[in-house]
C-alpha cells in the first residue's frame, strides 16, 4: 500500500501532495479548534501510536499474516481530522526515517491511506454504528466494517493512480516511464490482495481492538467517530436522519459512468438525425418488433429538435475527451441544479417571520 | 524451515522482530549521525536542499544512465562519510525487493514492445520496453532510499527537524515530527515489553482466535497508554510554561564548506535533470 519512490510520475506526486493540503489544514484547524494546546503532545502520541501498530503482524484465518494501517481504528477512537494528522505524521517518519514509502509519494500516501482511509472508515462507522450503545457488538462490528472498507477504498485510489501512469508518461522508445501497468492491471492486482488478506487484516485489528476497548476502556470510544450527535433540535435530527441519503447520493454519483456500458439508445429517445442513419434505424425497427421507422424524421420532431440545444448533449461536454468523466460531470452538474432548485423552492415556501426575515431551517 | 519451526516463528515473534529492527535502526543511524565523516560534518539545511533536489532528480529522470550514475554517486558519498555501505545496500536490497520485484518482474512480459527473449518454460515474450520500464523502477527505488538512507544516517534527526525550519514549514509541524519520533521509539519499547512478557507466559501452541485476541489486547493497551501518556506529557510540558506556542532555536551556520557542498549538490542534480530529461 505504501507507494514508494519512482512509481508516480513527478507532477501526480505534486498535485496529490496539493490535493492533500487542503484536509491537513482543515483537520489541523479543527483539532486545534477542540484540544486548544493539547494539540502537539496529542498529535504526537497518536502519530507515534499509528506508527507502531503499522509494525504489528496480524494473525488471520487460514494461518497466515498481514500488515494493518490501523487507520480505522484512529479514526473510531480519536475521529477522522485526528486520523488525517496522526497517520500522515506516521507516513512521513516512515518515509524520511525507514524507507517505507516514498518521499516524493509521501503526498500520494497520505492521499490514499491517511485522507481517503479516514474519511471512509468515518462514513461506513457512522452510518453502520448510528445509534448504538457504545458496548454493543453493533459497534464492534462497525468497526471492523469500517476497516475493510476504508482499506480497500485507499487500495482502489492508489490502484487508480497507478494505473493513470502508463496513460501518460512514456519515453520515447513507449516504455512507461513510471508505473507500467494499465488501470486493467492494476485495479485487480490491488484489489485482489486487500479484499483477500490487507482487507482482513484491517478487520481484525479494529474490531479486535474496538472489542476489547468495550470491555476495558468504553470511554475511549466515547470521542471520535463514536461522539453522539446531540439530538437537541429537530434540525439536528433531521440532518442525523439525512445522512444516509447523502452518502448514498454520492455512491450513486460515484457510480454514474456505469451507464456508458448500456449499449444502444433508449426506446423513444431518438433524435432526428437517427432517421437518416441507417444503422440507428435498424435498431430503432428491432427495438420496435420488426416495425421500420419513417425514412425522414417527423416533420414536428425536425422543428422542435432545434428549439434548444443542451451545454452538456448526451452527457458528454464538448471540452472533455474522457466519456465517464463527462458522465460523472454530468451527474454532478445535474444534482447540484436539483439541490439548487429544491433549495430555492424551501426558501420560497418556507414560514418568515414577523419582521420578514426567514425562520427554521432548509431541510436539503 | 520446519512446521515445528513455523510455529515457533508466530506472529508474536515476527512483531518482535519488526519492533527490534525499528530500535536498531533508530539507534544505528544516531550512532553513525554522529561519528566523523564527509557528510556528518555539512550543515543539516545543505543536506536537505541537496537531497531533496537529487530526489527530484531522480524522479524526472528519464535515462537509466542518469539513474544508475546518481545511485553510484550515493554508494561514493556513503563510502567517503565512512558510512557502513553493508548496512545501504541491504537497506536497499529490501526495499527493492520488496517494492520492485512484485512489480518490476511481471512489467518484464506485461509491457507491450519489441521482444528482445522468451522466459524458459513459460513461453512469455521479454519485451525492450519491460526491460526499460523495470530498470526505472528498479533503480528509482533504490537511488531513491539509498538518499533518504544517507540523510538520515549522517544527520541526527532532531537537526533534520530543525533544518526543515529553514524551508519554511510550520513550527508546529515540526515539534509534532520531533515529539512523534521520540515518542514512537518509547512506544515501541513499550509495544516491545508488552509482547516478550506475553510470549513469557504462553505455553505450547496458540489457536487462531486467542492469537488475534492477543495482538487486539495489545494493540488496545497501547492505545490507552499513548492517550494516557500524551495527557501526562501535557501537563509536564505546562509545567514548564508550555501555553500553546512553540519555538525552536535556529543555531546552524553556514561555513565554507557547506556553501561548496550546496553548489556542489546544485551542480549535480541540474546536470542529472537537464541530461536525463
Amino acid at each position: 500500500m505504501h507507494i514508494p519512490d519512482g512509481y508516480l510520475s513527478p507532477s501526480t506526486c505534486a498535485a496529490l501532495y496539493a490535493g492533500a493540503a487542503p484536509f491537513w489544514w482543515v483537520a489541523l484547524r479543527r483539532l486545534k479548534a477542540t484540544l486548544h494546546t493539547r494539540v502537539v503532545p496529542r498529535l504526537a502520541l497518536f502519530g507515534a501510536f499509528s506508527f507502531v501498530v503499522m509494525m504489528f503482524n496480524v494473525p488471520l484465518p487460514g494461518g497466515t499474516t498481514g500488515h494493518a494501517t490501523g487507520v480505522a481504528l484512529a479514526t473510531v477512537v480519536l475521529g477522522p481530522a485526528a486520523s488525517i494528522l496522526a497517520v500522515s505524521t506516521a507516513l512521513a517518519i516512515q518515509a524520511f526515517f525507514f524507507g517505507d514509502g516514498g518521499v516524493t509519494a509521501l503526498g500520494a500516501n497520505s492521499f490514499n491511506i491517511a485522507i481517503v482511509g479516514s474519511l471512509v472508515a468515518f462514513a461506513v462507522y457512522r452510518v453502520a454504528a448510528a445509534g448504538s450503545p457504545l458496548t454493543s457488538p453493533r459497534r464492534m462490528v462497525a468497526a471492523g466494517l469500517a476497516g475493510y472498507v476504508a482499506i480497500n477504498a485507499a487500495a482502489l485510489v492508489t490502484a487508480v493512480e497507478f494505473g493513470l501512469q502508463p496513460l501518460f508518461f512514456r519515453d520515447p522508445s513507449g516504455a512507461p516511464l513510471y508505473c507500467p501497468y494499465p488501470l486493467s492491471v492494476a485495479v485487480p492486482a490491488m484489489m485482489l490482495g486487500h479484499l483477500t488478506i490487507a482487507g482482513v487484516a484491517e478487520l481484525v485489528l479494529t474490531a479486535g481492538v474496538v472489542a476489547f476497548l468495550q470491555k476495558s476502556d468504553v470511554a475511549l470510544l466515547a470521542g471520535g467517530a463514536g461522539a453522539n450527535v446531540p439530538r437537541g433540535s429537530a434540525a439536528e435530527d433531521r440532518a442525523v436522519g439525512l445522512r444516509p441519503l447523502w452518502l448514498l447520493l454520492g455512491v450513486l454519483l460515484v457510480l454514474t459512468p456505469l451507464g456508458l456500458l448500456a449499449a444502444g439508445t433508449a426506446w423513444g429517445e431518438w433524435s432526428a438525425s437517427d432517421f437518416n442513419n441507417p444503422q440507428a434505424r435498424a435498431a430503432m425497427a428491432a427495438a420496435s418488433g420488426g416495425q421500420a421507422a419513417p425514412t425522414a424524421p417527423p416533420g414536428g420532431l425536425q422543428r422542435l429538435s432545434t428549439v434548444w440545444t443542451a451545454p452538456l448533449p448526451d452527457y458528454a461536454p464538448p471540452f472533455l475527451r474522457s466519456a465517464w468523466l463527462g458522465y460523472l460531470l454530468s451527474a454532478m452538474f445535474g444534482t447540484g441544479l436539483v439541490l439548487l432548485a429544491v433549495a430555492g423552492i424551501a426558501a420560497l415556501v418556507r414560514p418568515r417571520g414577523r419582521n420578514g426575515t426567514a425562520g427554521g431551517t432548509v431541510g436539503v | 524451515m520446519t512446521t515445528t519451526a513455523r510455529m515457533r516463528r508466530g506472529f508474536l515473534e515476527r512483531t518482535l522482530d519488526g519492533l527490534l529492527d525499528a530500535m536498531e535502526r533508530a539507534s544505528a543511524a544516531d550512532r553513525h549521525a554522529a561519528s566523523a565523516g564527509w557528510l556528518q560534518h555539512l550543515d543539516p539545511r545543505v543536506k536537505l536542499a541537496g537531497f531533496g533536489g537529487l530526489v527530484a532528480a531522480v524522479a524526472l529522470a528519464h535515462r537509466l544512465d542518469v539513474l544508475a550514475t546518481l545511485l553510484a554517486g550515493g554508494v561514493i558519498l556513503a563510502l567517503a562519510s565512512r558510512l557502513p555501505v553493508a548496512a545501504l545496500a541491504s537497506g536497499i536490497g529490501i526495499a527493492t525487493l520488496v517494492f520492485s520485484a512484485a512489480l518490476a518482474l511481471p512489467a518484464l512480459v506485461l509491457t507491450p514492445g519489441r521482444a528482445v527473449a522468451t522466459v524458459p518454460g513459460l513461453g512469455l515474450g521479454v519485451t525492450a520496453q519491460g526491460l526499460t520500464t523495470a530498470g526505472y523502477l528498479v533503480l528509482r527505488t533504490a537511488t531513491t532510499t539509498c538518499l533518504a538512507w544517507l540523510l538520515v544516517f549522517s544527520t541526527r534527526w532532531s537537526h533534520v527537524l530543525k533544518a526543515l525550519r529553514a524551508f519554511r514549514l510550520p513550527v508546529v509541524l515540526v515539534v509534532v515530527l520531533g515529539m512523534t519520533y521520540r515518542y514512537v521509539l518509547l512506544l515501541l519499547d513499550g509495544a516491545h515489553d508488552l509482547f516478550v512478557a506475553r510470549r513469557s507466559r504462553t505455553v505450547g501452541t496458540l489457536d487462531g482466535p486467542t492469537r488475534r485476541r492477543l495482538l487486539a489486547q495489545g494493540a488496545g493497551v497501547l492505545l490507552a497508554r499513548s492517550l494516557h501518556l500524551s495527557g501526562e506529557v501535557f501537563l509536564a510540558m505546562q509545567a514548564r510554561g508550555y501555553r500553546g506556542e512553540v519555538f525552536v532555536l535556529d543555531d546552524f551556520a553556514m561555513r565554507r564548506a557547506d556553501w561548496l557542498a550546496l553548489v556542489s549538490f546544485a551542480a549535480a542534480a541540474g546536470a542529472a535533470i537537464w541530461i536525463g530529461r
